[in-house]
């Protein structure tokens, strides 16, 4: 199936959850969905017959710049179909927050861990969610753009150099 | 003419107990292997056949309690400083260290924006041989080997060290 009708399926079975629809400037063709829905979207997508999306090959956090908001990028595959999709939500910088998959793909699990650490965006409904990467004293989201480094660490110096 | 005459001809040696200690110790750097990036590749690399750096009684240990020498193969960031630290403490003396690569030496390529690096070992603890190279080879940890093997027999031992 490609991933024009496959746009066309989840737009006219979640109608205005499906926001847009990238193809063009992006590696994979993208579909934008609402950040609630996620979680319903990605267990639709597995389960129905027509797609089949067995695999989460990746799940990942993103921030573009200091005034963008964040966003999670999922990367599906169908083991039986041999299709890909990639879909993508945006949440806001204030209040970073999505649903979590992590019990409909147990690869999220892991991932969503890594994007909380690293971006501190919080993935609702995940049932172990804390730094995986990082320790866990460790002050602030480090792959945020507006991150700035503490001086100190446990009394070890993070150098920084002008 | 007593018992003993003729039974030792050749195999008496007269030497210092340091000097007989500190030979025994360089030639047996157990070494405990901290391998935390691609360091750790070359430093298996020189332990195994081609290398082999059991010919200087050089020996792999993976805990500290039976180490002599701790070698820092490979990036030290922050998480692993306080277990590197608490490792070092945890050998038994007299003991070493050999910072091996750029990243432990000095950071490396995080120098600038590893935020997450610790910017050389010797920030907590102390080392006795670097040795240059992102990663070094082979032969430049076989140098070092060498060079704490050198540092080995002029230290003493038993006597007492001046302040």
């Amino acid at each position: 199936m490609t991933e024009q009708e496959i746009y066309a399926n989840l737009s006219s079975k979640f109608g205005d959850k499906i926001f847009e629809f990238m193809e063009e400037g992006t590696l994979n063709p993208t579909i934008v969905v609402e950040a609630g829905a996620i979680a319903k979207i990605v267990l639709y997508l597995k389960d129905d017959e027509k797609f089949q999306f067995d695999s989460l090959m990746n799940l990942a956090g993103h921030d573009a710049d200091v005034e963008s908001d964040f966003s999670v990028i999922y990367h599906l595959f169908s083991t039986e179909l041999k299709h890909y999709i990639t879909l993508k939500v945006f949440t806001s910088r204030d209040e970073p927050k999505t649903a979590s998959i992590a019990n409909i793909h147990r690869t999220a699990d892991w991932h969503e861990r890594e994007a909380f650490d690293l971006y501190g965006i919080i993935f609702e409904g995940h049932p172990d969610l804390k730094r995986i990467l990082m320790e866990d004293d460790w002050e602030g989201y480090p792959l945020r753009k507006d991150y700035v480094p503490a001086e100190f660490y446990r009394g070890m110096r993070i150098e920084k150099v002008k | 003419m007593g018992a003993l005459n003729h039974k030792f001809n050749e195999n008496i040696l007269i030497t210092s107990l340091d000097k007989l200690l500190n030979w025994s110790r360089s030639g047996s750097e157990w070494y405990f292997q901290f391998g935390l990036a691609c360091c750790a590749i070359e430093m298996m690399s020189a332990a195994a056949a081609r290398h082999d750096l059991e010919r200087f009684g050089a020996m792999p240990r993976s805990s500290p309690r039976q180490a002599d020498v701790m070698i820092v193969a490979g990036t030290v960031t922050l998480k692993m400083a306080t277990r590197v630290k608490r490792l070092y403490e945890q050998m038994a003396e007299p003991k070493y260290v050999i910072s091996m690569g750029s990243c432990a030496n000095s950071g490396g390529p995080y120098w600038q924006h590893g935020y997450h690096v610790l910017k050389g070992v010797d920030q907590i603890i102390p080392v006795d041989i670097y040795i240059p190279g992102c990663p070094p080879r082979p032969e430049a940890l076989l140098e070092g080997l060498m060079h704490l093997q050198k540092k080995m027999r002029e230290e003493p031992v038993l006597a007492k060290k001046e302040n």
